[in-house]
């Protein structure tokens, strides 16, 4: 009788094999392992700067006040100017990059086709994935800057983080509208709907979710940049809302400023702009996650 | 709200690949026609030919006339998106769109389209899911989504959607494939009532369906797989299932191939 005689006779008496069952637990292992590897570090981020930055934010004149005229041994003052620059830079920012990333999206799925200029607009995606903030920073600066003699001003800034989120939000929506199952638009189409308006009220509104989801991964990463605004956007302790004119503050900006201090009210500052920071990306994200359900698949 | 379909000499292309070759048959309005015939014969592909469907498809295009009450469906001046307001379709898998309502299903023809009053709307969406047999079974939860519903459900909920923009003809493709019997039975009986309104052509590939729903019947084949696939012969169903004249035919039906 062959093993196979076997199992069919009876099924039941044949137990697992010891091989797979070692394997099995030998892949458990791993994977657990690989799990705890990847939690352990963000946990021990989020507990230092909770322990350390929160002090700072529970002062009601954190989110009230800005650092003027306050120096490194006066207590008191707070994060405002630098939530307002970071808050108004990202906006600028991700008014200028969603219109353009979606519409690179939408000609490089609806359109494109894999076909020539397709494929070379893709691999300009893929290298200006590949560019150093830094890059992105100087290159504003010498276009920008010295070139059309702008000053460095919030603006600037946003200038350089467009050219970041650009490909960040194009990939991901790329990725959410290819997978926005053909048989919808077909349907569209069999009703006698053009195809602009099929990828304007069943593509992108089947997408939408993800498309957000998306959005808000850039805007977290440009929150976060930090060398665009050490080349663009001096940082300043006071406010100033007009990102036409003058420094502004950025939580980063902020952070890198009070890091270099070894007073602990300084410190203090740094782990609060850097709590800040976190809280400001964790507060889009939920008010991403509220907004999207509104045009969400629903089912 | 019905027009006769004339094929004249069609050949279906997608790119150089030539995937239909020589057709030429009429469709009868308020008339059931099925197009059966084994796998990778042309039909779906020919189907999609009547509301320039095939064109989404890169390269997909034809040769040779497909003519509704007259006017060329491939004229220079004529739209395809016109061609499908008249030629609405009803495909395999039920595609509800996942964002909407079943009311905005139904209408979704027309709000895409523009239509913005409301009674119209309403109206619209009641007599087509009476006519698709399924307002009793949804008219309580309207606002639901249509995803929600069960597979024949959805199925009749397309095809609601399909007569709410009162297309001349509706194109089938395998609209039952997915189905259980007792939706496939439903279906059924629908298109049974929707012929006195509409000129249907389905594909099938279950040919007991295709002697049941259908008037006229047409048999394609191919000769070897990477062949055009060919019309061999279109009759009233009777004959076909009966005493068809081509030996093919008959080897199909009978279960001899395919």
């Amino acid at each position: 009788m062959t093993a196979l005689d076997t199992a069919v006779a009876d099924p039941l008496s044949q137990h697992l094999g010891r091989g797979r069952a070692v394997r099995n637990r030998v892949a458990a292992v791993a994977m657990y392992a690989a799990f705890a590897l990847a939690v352990v570090p963000l946990a021990w981020i989020l507990f230092s700067v909770l322990s350390k930055g929160f002090s700072a934010i529970v002062d009601a004149q954190w989110w009230t006040n800005s650092q003027r005229g306050i120096t490194i041994r006066t207590p008191g003052g707070g994060a405002y100017h630098a939530m307002a620059g970071t808050l108004i830079q990202a906006a600028i920012t991700t008014l200028i990059s969603v219109p353009i990333a979606l519409l690179t999206a939408v000609y490089l799925v609806e359109y494109g086709r894999g076909g020539r200029f397709a494929k070379a607009i893709s691999f300009m995606v893929d290298i200006l994935t590949g560019i150093p903030s830094i890059v992105a920073a100087l290159f504003i600066y010498a276009l920008w800057v010295t070139t059309a003699g702008f000053g460095r001003t919030g603006l600037s800034v946003s200038f350089a983080l467009v050219l970041l989120m650009i490909p960040v939000v194009t990939r991901s929506t790329e990725e959410m509208l290819r997978i926005v199952p053909s048989e919808l638009r077909e349907a569209s189409y069999a009703l006698g709907v053009p195809k602009w308006k099929t990828i304007l009220r069943v593509v992108i509104p089947t997408a939408w979710s993800g498309i957000i989801t998306g959005v808000m991964l850039g805007v977290a990463r440009v929150m976060g940049e930090t060398a665009p605004l050490l080349i663009l956007g001096p940082y300043t302790s006071s406010i100033n809302m007009n990102p036409f004119r003058g420094n502004m503050a950025a939580l980063p900006t902020m952070i890198n400023q009070n890091r270099t201090e070894s007073l602990s009210l300084a410190v203090e500052r740094t782990w609060g702009a850097a709590l800040t920071l976190i809280l400001l990306v964790l507060a889009l994200t939920l008010a991403a996650r509220w907004l999207s359900r509104f045009s969400a698949v629903r089912g | 709200m019905s027009k006769r379909i004339v094929v004249e000499d069609l050949d279906v292309y997608y790119g150089e690949f030539k995937a239909v070759e020589d057709v030429s048959m009429s469709v009868e309005p308020r008339s059931v026609t099925s197009l059966i015939g084994p796998s990778g014969c042309g039909k779906s592909t020919f189907l999609r030919t009547l509301n320039r469907m095939h064109e989404l498809i890169p390269g997909g295009h034809v040769r040779g006339t497909v003519e509704m009450d007259g006017h060329d469906l491939y004229g220079a001046a004529v739209d395809p998106v016109a061609v499908r307001r008249v030629v609405g379709m009803v495909f395999q898998r039920p595609n509800p769109f996942p964002t909407m309502s079943i009311f905005d299903n139904v209408a979704a023809g027309l709000k895409l389209n523009g239509v913005k009053k409301k009674s119209l709307l309403e109206d619209t969406v009641e007599r087509s899911l009476r006519h698709a047999n399924l307002w009793d079974e949804v008219r309580d939860r309207l606002n639901r989504p249509g995803a929600g519903l069960s597979g024949g459900q959805q199925q009749r909920l397309c095809i609601a959607r399909a007569i709410a923009v009162e297309p001349q003809v509706l194109l089938m493709d395998e609209p039952c494939s997915a189905l259980d019997p007792i939706s496939t039975l439903a279906i059924e009986d629908l298109i049974g009532e929707l012929k006195n309104d509409y000129t249907i052509v389905i594909v099938t590939h279950n040919m007991q369906q295709a002697a049941r729903v259908s008037d006229r019947t047409a048999f394609f084949n191919l000769a070897a797989t990477g062949k055009p696939g060919r019309l061999i012969e279109l009759d009233d169903t009777g004959t076909i299932f009966g005493n068809p004249h081509e030996k093919a035919t008959e080897d199909y039906i009978s279960g001899r191939f395919g």
